[in-house]
């Protein structure tokens, strides 16, 4: 047999691919009938409730069980972190550390159980201050959290007799003092949660020493080892299971400690146990993402193009203490001459996770801020010096996609004719409204994945690889590259996923899944019809490589009537199924997928300064993504992007009492968030020349939920002349920034 | 939540029994949009609950030989919108249709509403209404709190919604228990109180007692509005409100009641605002000097001095739109999008 060479269908052969389908779950989804792991009940399982610590920073020294083990219906207590009688105490370091689990046979005996529990506490004094630098560095609570400096070459090298750090301040405000535009500036943003609607949890049973888990999970394949580390066991007794999720963000790549103590809960028992987070304890320790507040300054050439950077920004990332990366600083751009410096801020917080592209909407929100701030002061046009900057960036390969996608973006929002200069245009009453742009970047490098797949003799087709479909399309995906490659409706592939017995295919984080599955189904679908296309060659009285297969039927080209249907191909494979297992590892060249995206978002706003009030009047997102897959679904994902970036630019924030350190608006009717009506006009605009359509699949999933923060702060700034330094832009920062401009 | 007994009775006698029985907490249950999160977070934890839903004379809407709008405690927010005889009552349907959720209007009854428990993190956190004293709230995050009535200890808003706009109305409450015949009708600013002690509501129901209907006398030719300071399209508590409602003859305010809501530990009746527009003309002026006195005893806390701004914006917004003028704000056209009426000025410091 022929080596297969992979490769996609030219764009207009395609039938499915780069088209609108709808997913193929999506009315399971919409009535109900969709099992998330949530809806998972076990027959006589059990229902844990757990109590969360009401302390930021405490010890505990003590539990007594025994009145919630009176608790008709309650079966058992289960200490999490909490100590055993005689055991030394435990110091907690975040609200809502789960301390002590109650089982019992429905939930209210569970949650009655727990508010039985009786626990001494030592307070310890807590520490949530992560805007605060002088008072993090009074208490103690800093942590270097990286930095470096680079000169440009011209500048020449410190000679053996100079301190290289003083060399270095030297230069740096030789630097400043060239430059024709200096700007000074403080940005921030603050600590969001991930805010899963499905909350993190488990239904589980032992089937002897064989750990059967529905997991609410974005890791299908490797979460099974975290298991096993935990139990005792080896990964091979662990079974995962998740057919759907909902809402993971980077928040459910691990069994985590709750799980682990639903199995432990499980085996001692004896029973099934369901065991989920409830809304408060989602919010406070499901996962969060670190916050950012920095103190720039940047300095400007005549043609406001930044020559020197320089930058100190810290936050929290929990009680572990670092902050946002400081790698992506001044993000994307990358002047000649960079100096910056992180300090992380240990604060009594649970420790924050990978959070839609770790890192680059903070970077984004508090640095491109600063390039806005400088055409402020230049009396220049944003998008000018947007554009200009490109001629320094961290990839110059991009600088002229990214200057076309400004230009389509700027032509989509009809940036010409509603730009004014920050603060100068139009007002009616108190409503001023303005213009803002974010550029960003991400990798998208395919996953690991591993497909099998069967033809039946009878022309069934079905697939099986341990993915998932965090909601945003990959079911759909898989079966449209199947369908696609073996000419045959979609309808008639099934698609299996969503379990650990399943072949391996990697965790969905990262923007990785759709460009994994492609490549594994796509490689799959051209090995098993090269294979069925020998068959038919030989039946047909052909060569092999003139057949091809389309609507439903293997045909050969120029060879008029050699055809046959696809089911009486099928019934060429004989009494067993035909079987391919591919395998793509992540890394490997390939010409169905590649990484590196560039895209932009613009933002125009409207603010009323007597209210403080933000409204989005029209958000534009211009994005490449190498091959579209499914226009419908990438779209949506872009949608949902947006909508995230206007959730934490305008709304979301966690709020920690200022003293106890309790994360105060962890419940939905606190924690605020957009609805439909607060996000404006949306508008999608795929990249996508050929010269992107030929790199292949790349992944989509972070990189539009990244500067939309930075694009409505701008535009805010735009609209009243005023920086409002942090994010999100609540109608309080809005008015005390106003007052505080007007002096 | 902790377990209870539920019961569903069909008349107010056995209502009211149900809540008197001793040494049995009860709760009544409505819409339960509140109630049941309440009991989730065990911040309330009854031994009872009593469903009143099913009590016919509590489900209607009627009109009594008075002229007065009788409203029972288990009709919904979407019946009294829908409902014909309350379209004399534009303030309340503007508030109801600005709690913009489905599922509240649809559920979410008006008694309900009006007794909403407050929204205080701290007192929903289980520390009471009161937390340590308003301690907590002076030394925590206070940026949603009150602005008006908090040198108590008190130091929450009042959560209802609606309760300025029916105040302005002259609304009435109709409260049964709880001995079996014992009946009474309040004004409905008399419902509320702020609490000077840790046993205390912030209404003023006595255990077993059942708040049955809200009576809202013909309206005549007065003019009505609400406005609410809204952060969002969702129905997260507002920032700010104020409702307003006005005796108008020959463009010269006769007569003018003003309450504020999301300000005070209970709606806030400020009489200071509806004596500035008495004897004048509705102007942007006018409106914007009644906003002004509608916050002259203002005390803000540590982190919520805003707030004081924006009650000033939705009395001045809340005039203007029951005198049928553009409010100015976010609901009009943009600057660079045509005018339909003339351009309203800001007159906010």
């Amino acid at each position: 047999m022929a080596e297969v060479t992979y490769s996609w269908p030219e764009n207009h052969k395609a039938r499915l691919i780069g088209k609108r389908v709808s997913r193929l779950d999506g009315m399971e989804k919409s009535t109900g009938a969709a099992k998330y792991t949530y809806d998972v009940n076990l027959p006589k399982q059990l229902v844990v409730r757990a109590l969360g610590c009401p302390h930021a920073h405490c010890r505990v020294i003590s539990v007594d069980t025994s009145a919630a083990e009176r608790v008709p219906g309650v079966v058992l207590v289960h200490l999490i972190k909490a100590p055993k009688p005689g055991d030394d105490p435990v110091e907690i370091r975040a609200d809502g550390t789960l301390l002590v689990a109650v089982a019992g046979e429905t939930e209210a005996i569970a949650a009655e159980g727990v508010s039985k529990l009786k626990v001494k506490y030592e307070l310890l004094e807590s520490f949530v201050a992560d805007h605060d630098l002088q008072a993090a560095e009074a208490k103690k609570r800093t942590k270097k959290a990286g930095g470096g400096i680079e000169l440009d070459e011209a500048l020449g090298e410190p000679g053996d007799d100079d301190d290289e750090e003083e060399w270095e301040e030297q230069k740096v405000q030789e630097l400043f003092a060239q430059s024709k535009y200096v700007v000074e500036g403080n940005y921030g943003i603050d600590t969001i949660t991930h805010c899963c609607l499905e909350p993190h949890g488990s239904t589980l049973h032992w089937e002897g020493d064989r750990l059967k888990v529905n997991l609410s999970t974005q890791n299908v394949s490797r979460t099974d080892d975290g298991y096993a580390d935990a139990l005792k066991i080896s990964a091979d007794e662990v079974d995962v299971h998740c057919e759907y999720i909902g809402g993971g963000f980077g928040s459910k790549f691990k069994p985590d400690y709750w799980g682990i103590a639903a199995a432990e809960i499980a085996k001692k028992a004896g029973r099934p146990v369901k065991f989920l987070l409830t809304r408060d304890q989602e919010l406070k320790i499901g996962g969060n993402r670190p916050s950012g507040f920095i103190d720039v300054k940047l300095g400007a050439d005549e043609n406001g193009v930044v020559q020197v950077w320089d930058s100190h920004h810290w936050g929290t990332s929990g009680f572990n203490g670092s902050t946002v990366s400081v790698g992506n600083f001044p993000y994307v751009f990358r002047p000649k001459n960079w100096r910056r410096r992180a300090t992380g801020i240990i604060t009594d917080n649970e420790p924050s996770v990978a959070w839609r592209a770790p890192n680059h909407p903070q970077a984004c929100a508090i640095t491109q801020t600063a390039y806005d701030d400088l055409a402020a002061k230049m009396h220049a046009d944003s998008l000018d010096i947007f554009l200009r900057n490109l001629e320094n960036i961290d990839s110059p390969e991009k600088s002229l996609v990214y200057a076309e996608q400004l230009r389509i973006g700027a032509d989509l929002i009809d940036w010409r004719k509603h730009w004014h200069l920050h603060g100068k245009g139009k007002r009616r009453g108190s409503v001023v409204e303005g213009l803002g742009i974010g550029i960003h970047k991400w990798g998208g490098t395919a996953n690991s994945s591993n497909c099998l797949l069967k033809i039946h003799p009878d022309g069934g087709v079905e697939s099986y690889c341990g993915t998932q479909d965090l909601g945003t399309g990959t079911r759909t995906i898989c079966a449209m590259v199947l369908a696609e490659t073996l000419g045959l409706p979609i309808e008639a592939v099934k698609v299996n996923i969503g379990s650990s017995t399943y072949p391996f295919s990697g965790a969905s984080g990262g923007s990785t899944t759709v460009g994994a599955v492609s490549e594994s189904h796509r490689r799959a679908a051209q090995e098993v019809l090269a294979q069925l296309f020998e068959l038919v060659a030989k039946k047909l009285e052909v060569p092999a490589d003139k057949l091809e297969a389309s609507n439903g039927s293997i045909s050969a080209v120029d060879y008029s009537g050699k055809a046959m249907s696809w089911k009486q191909a099928c019934s060429l494979i004989g009494i067993q199924p035909l079987e391919v297992t591919s395998i793509y590892k992540r890394g490997d060249d390939s010409p169905l997928s590649s990484s590196n995206v560039a895209g932009c978002q613009m933002a125009r706003v409207a603010v009323d300064t007597d209210t403080g009030v933000v409204k989005i009047i029209k958000m534009v997102a211009v994005q490449d993504m190498g091959l579209v897959m499914n226009r419908k679904t990438a779209e949506s994902q872009v949608y949902g992007a947006m909508i995230m970036s206007i959730a934490a630019a305008l709304f979301e924030q966690r709020i920690n009492d200022p003293k106890t350190g309790a994360f105060i608006n962890s419940e939905l009717d606190s924690y605020r968030l957009p609805r439909l009506g607060d996000t404006g006009e949306l508008v999608v605009h795929f990249h996508e020349p050929e010269s992107e359509r030929a790199r292949g699949v790349i992944g989509l999933g972070e990189p539009p939920a990244i500067s939309g923060g930075a694009a409505i702060a701008n535009a805010v700034c735009n609209a009243t002349g005023v920086r409002v330094p942090t994010l999100p832009l609540t109608p309080k920062r809005v008015l005390d920034a106003l007052r505080t401009a007007k002096g | 939540m902790k377990n209870f007994e539920y019961a569903q009775p069909t008349t107010e006698s056995e209502a009211v029994a149900l809540l008197t029985e001793p040494n049995k907490e009860a709760v009544v249950l409505a819409g339960g949009t509140d109630l049941v999160g309440l009991m989730k977070r065990m911040v309330v934890t009854a031994d009872r609950v009593v469903n009143i839903c099913e009590i016919k004379s509590l489900q209607q809407i009627e009109r009594d030989d008075s002229g007065s709008v009788w409203i029972g405690a288990a009709v919904c927010l979407d019946e009294f919108l829908d409902d014909r005889n309350t379209d004399q009552f534009p303030s309340a349907k503007q508030v109801i249709q600005g709690i913009s959720s489905i599922q509240l209007q649809s559920q979410g009854t008006l008694m309900g509403e009006l007794l909403r428990r407050p929204n205080c993190w701290y007192f929903r956190e289980g520390h009471g209404l009161l937390a340590d004293n308003g301690r907590m709230v002076n030394e925590g995050d206070n940026r949603y709190h009150a602005v008006l009535g908090n040198r108590g200890s008190a130091r929450f808003v009042n959560a209802s919604r609606l309760a300025p706009a029916l105040i302005t109305l002259g609304a009435r409450v109709r409260v049964v228990g709880p001995a079996p015949d014992e009946e009474q009708i309040l004004d409905l600013a008399n419902l509320y109180q702020t609490p000077a002690a840790d046993s205390e509501l912030e209404n003023v129901l006595q255990p077993g007692q059942l708040a049955t209907h809200v009576i809202i006398p013909a309206h005549g030719n007065r003019l009505s509005a609400a406005y609410e300071v809204r952060q969002g399209e969702g129905p997260d508590q507002p920032l700010a409100a104020a409702a307003v409602s006005m005796d108008v003859v020959s463009g010269i305010v006769q007569s003018a009641s003003v309450v504020l809501g999301q300000v005070a530990p209970t709606p806030w009746i400020t009489n200071g605002a509806a004596r500035s527009l008495c004897g004048k003309a509705v102007t942007e002026e006018s409106a914007a000097m009644a906003g002004v006195a509608a916050v002259v005893d203002a005390m803000p806390l540590s982190q919520n001095e805003y707030k004081i701004q924006l009650t000033q914006v939705a009395v001045k917004r809340a005039v203007l739109k029951a005198a049928g003028h553009d409010t100015g704000g976010l609901d009009g056209p943009l600057p660079d999008e045509p005018s339909a009426a003339p351009s309203v000025e800001s007159h906010i410091a």
